[in-house]
């Protein structure tokens, strides 16, 4: 089994050439593999927006959590003129009083963090290990806060928030609830899961 | 001519002898066009409109169908999804429920998303709905070619009116003496069916009808088909190009030994 | 850079013999050179099972093995999932292709010899791998519970009917319920996904470690080590890799994989041969389909089943079917100790070893024909006489093996 030189620089082009097209091959085959894991049609249909009505919501009133955009609890909130008054007078417990952190869409950077001053759209899971936490409305004493104003508190691992979804300092959770996507689409039905002007 | 023209279905051979037999008449052949997107549309409307309230299309979405279909979102919200809290994403389902069902029509309506393929061919299909009659021996006045004392009543009555079952003498339609079927009033063994012209559309536009609705379940049995085809093109180009260097290199070893 | 990976390669060495292994397993097991086309069956039949094991996986990812959630979520795979329809299709196209290379893999040792001593436990290993592929498809084939999933199990789990006293209690156990159901469903979604592959893989690992100990056999059935160089080295074989490796095999895969394409992304459904008409419909329990057929690779072995047609002995024909049939998967493996023929290769074999191999090829083919299609009393007829041929094929190679007269097998291998 001799080699000559010429046949050598041949096959190394040629070993080359499989290298290259047997690489191309089997990135191609990875392919249906890998993109297999990717959120199946279903779980899409189960993430798509969600309308909801708002008009029966009582000020104070919670609805939800709804299992709606992609899977998610959703909370939605309907905030009395009392608890709006309130809501900005603890902003030094605050972790994030000024919603500096990307957790919700700049229409809902603001002191209440919603389109509506009332109405507000969280996704109701705590930022720490994501449990949902509790709607503790009323303004009373709590065993976890003697100065509670009303808001969410998570039972999993006792963090914080106000009714603006923000987190207190000092507890587990690093940042305030999410705000998902949202806009009015008329005076009392809220699109959950979509900006406005987009479809 | 015009009476031609209404002359729709022909050709049933014959096995019709004693109680419970099977007739078996030859499929009209059809060929599925996935690239029709109209006739696609115009299908999946009609089967919104006439087929749904019984037969789900339960394994597929309407969101699939609308793109695969070129049927924009809105549109397809707005004129083909009737339950105002079905969504885009939502499978193809109706609330018709199974023991109801039963009860009207002795059996539930089964199931269409995988009819086509459960048949082998959309030919069955398309000849099934060509081939209702009427028959007033049968509890909801039709009866059918194809699938002798169906239990389905006939949905596209009002497009097509309602076809008779006559005996001809000849197979060619003209001027050939008609005679209404009997029991054993079957001539040379072929059977016509003629509608009475009270439906709303031509025999051609019925037709038309039929195959689109036809083209429209034959990609639903199969929403990947074109997709499918249009990938194994490329990988099989691919393994034809990859063969070269690959025999190539290979004799540059055999040829050591051989 | 080169240094550092040889000391690394070093370092594994001392403490695991991957460089060894490698050697004597690839680059210094030699192979007769003389291997033709019949050769590539074992390489490409390793290549379906990488196939049906990865897409298999990945199937599993989706899959829902219940009664009621089975059926639609084969076709949750088939719509929802991103290409779930092609991991689905080269699964169900990888276990016909999978007989396809195997029934050739086979013909090829009945055709050279290769059962013959020192070969009979690479040969049986192989007849283990047959039947634990067997079971891998039957029990495969329930998963999408579509209708013919349902009967087609429904008539071979009955079948252990048929074992006298016992019977009826066995088929019970098997199904785990009075009839087919969810609870049967899940033990077979269990056994092929997990028992089954796991023995299929070390059966495969005993078969190749097998094989490298004696060495191939090649189409002239001679023994290449009589003939060795100064070195040891079998002179007519050279090293699998990269010789016989690059040299056939890659190619032989890409064709393979050709013809394979062809079938999974334009014939996905075989006419109906591949994936059943039947099965596009949920598992009915008051619904049997019209013709109840195996898959094609079943159908010679459920046309001997169906063959016997007479009570025997006081037995009746039901349980004759199920010893003919069983009786026909068993005696290959005695295949090595009926063959006396002084010579391996069909080349040098007598005339008689000839016509029964080609009858009973023919046999095997008519009998595969007949599961697929009704019985009448003439094709019965025809699938007892095709049963005679199989069963003769074997019981008789004693005989014509020992008084056919055989030609000169030459001293070094010819190149084909």
């Amino acid at each position: 089994m001799s080699k000559d030189g010429a046949n050598t620089s041949r096959r190394k082009f040629l070993i080359g050439a499989n290298i290259v097209v047997g690489s191309a091959g089997v990135v191609g085959l990875a392919v249906p593999f890998l993109s297999s894991w990717n959120p199946s049609a279903r779980a899409l249909a189960a993430g798509a927006p969600i309308k909801v009505d708002v008009s029966k919501l009582e000020a104070g009133e919670i609805l939800g959590p709804i299992p709606a955009w992609r899977d998610k609890p959703i909370f939605v909130i309907k905030r009395s003129e009392e608890m709006l008054k309130k809501l900005n007078s603890q902003n030094a417990r605050l972790a994030d009083p000024n919603s500096e952190r990307q957790q919700q869409p700049e229409y809902a950077k603001n002191d209440t963090r919603s389109i509506k001053r009332d109405v507000i759209v969280l996704v109701g899971l705590c930022t720490h290990l994501s449990c949902s936490p509790k709607f503790r409305p009323a303004v009373q004493p709590e065993t976890f806060d003697p100065e509670w104003l009303g808001g969410f508190y998570c039972p999993c691992h006792g963090s914080k928030f106000d009714l603006a979804g923000r987190v207190y300092a000092g507890v587990p959770a690093p940042s305030n609830m999410e705000v998902p996507p949202h806009f009015f689409e008329s005076d009392s039905v809220v699109v959950i899961g979509e900006d406005e002007g987009k479809v | 001519m015009r009476e031609l023209s209404a002359v729709l279905l022909v050709f049933a051979s014959l096995t019709v002898l004693g109680a419970g037999s099977v007739t078996t008449i030859p499929l009209q052949h059809m060929n599925p066009d996935f690239d029709n997107k109209a006739s696609l549309q115009r299908g999946a409307r009609t089967y919104m409109n006439y087929c749904l309230g019984c037969h789900s299309l339960q394994y597929q979405r309407y969101e699939r169908t609308a793109k695969d279909l070129s049927i924009p979102k809105e549109l397809m919200l707005e004129h083909l999804i009737f339950d105002p809290d079905t969504r885009i994403g939502s499978l193809i389902e109706n609330s018709m429920s199974e023991s109801s069902a039963k009860e009207w029509f002795g059996a539930a309506p089964p199931d269409l998303t995988l009819y086509t393929s459960l048949k082998g061919t959309p030919d069955y299909l398309y000849t099934y709905l060509k081939s209702f009659y009427h028959d007033p021996s049968r509890p909801l006045g039709v009866n059918n070619l194809l699938y002798e004392n169906v239990g389905m009543p006939h949905a596209l009555l009002d497009l097509q009116g309602l076809p008779r079952k006559v005996c001809k003498t000849k197979l060619e339609a003209d001027g050939s003496t008609q005679q209404p079927c009997n029991e054993d009033g079957v001539v040379d063994g072929r059977y016509m069916l003629e509608v009475d012209g009270k439906g709303k559309l031509s025999p051609v536009e019925y037709d038309q009808l039929v195959y689109d609705l036809t083209n429209f379940l034959y990609y639903v049995a199969e929403p990947t088909r074109d997709e499918r085809e249009k990938l194994g093109f490329w990988v099989l180009l691919f393994l034809a190009f990859f063969f070269v260097p690959a025999y190539l290199l290979g004799r540059e070893y055999t040829k050591e030994f051989h | 850079m080169m240094t550092a990976l040889r000391n690394l390669m070093e370092w594994i060495d001392a403490r695991l013999p991957v460089t060894e292994t490698y050697e004597k397993h690839m680059s210094k097991y030699y192979a007769p050179k003389n291997l033709n086309i019949w050769y590539l069956f074992g390489v490409l039949s390793f290549v379906v099972l990488v196939n049906q094991l990865l897409t298999g996986i990945w199937l599993t990812m989706s899959y829902v093995p219940t009664g009621e959630s089975a059926f639609a979520s084969v076709e949750y795979i088939m719509r929802d999932v991103d290409y779930g329809w092609l991991l689905r299709y080269m699964h169900s196209t990888g276990a016909s292709a999978f007989f396809v290379v195997v029934y050739l893999h086979m013909f090829r040792g009945l055709m050279y010899g290769s059962y013959q001593k020192p070969r009979e436990l690479i040969w049986i290993l192989g007849m283990l791998i047959y039947v634990a592929l067997m079971a891998e498809g039957f029990f495969g084939y329930l998963l999408p519970w579509g209708n013919m999933s349902f009967w087609g199990a429904q008539v071979i789990v009955s079948l252990a009917g048929a074992i006298p006293f016992v019977g009826e209690d066995l088929a019970i156990w098997v199904r785990g319920d009075f009839n087919m159901s969810g609870v049967t469903l899940n033990r077979f979604f269990a056994l092929h996904v997990v028992l089954v592959p796991l023995v299929l893989l070390v059966l495969v690992v005993l078969h190749i470690l097998a094989l490298h100990e004696v060495g191939s056999n090649n189409p002239d059935g001679i023994d290449v080590k009589k003939h060795l160089d100064e070195e040891g080295r079998p002179l007519d074989s050279v090293p699998f890799h990269p010789y016989h490796t690059i040299g056939h095999d890659l190619s032989a895969i890409v064709v393979f994989l050709f013809i394979f394409c062809s079938v999974l992304f334009f014939f996905p459904d075989g006419g109906g041969y591949l994936i059943e008409h039947p099965n596009y419909e949920p598992a009915d329990p008051l619904k049997t389909p019209e013709l109840i057929a195996p898959v094609w690779y079943y159908t010679p072995f459920y046309s001997m089943l169906r063959a016997a047609t007479f009570p025997l002995f006081g037995l009746d024909a039901k349980f004759w079917g199920l010893v003919v049939m069983a009786g026909a998967i068993a005696i290959p493996f005695v295949l090595p100790w009926l063959d006396k023929s002084p010579v391996r290769s069909m080349r040098y074999k007598g005339t008689p070893s000839k016509v029964f191999l080609g009858l009973f090829i023919i046999a095997f083919f008519i009998l595969g024909y007949l599961g697929t299609v009704h019985p009448t009393p003439f094709k019965t007829l025809i699938a007892q006489i095709c049963t005679g041929v199989y069963f003769g094929y074997f019981l008789l190679m004693p005989w014509y093996t020992s008084v056919e007269i055989t030609k000169p097998v030459p001293d070094r291998v010819t190149m084909g």
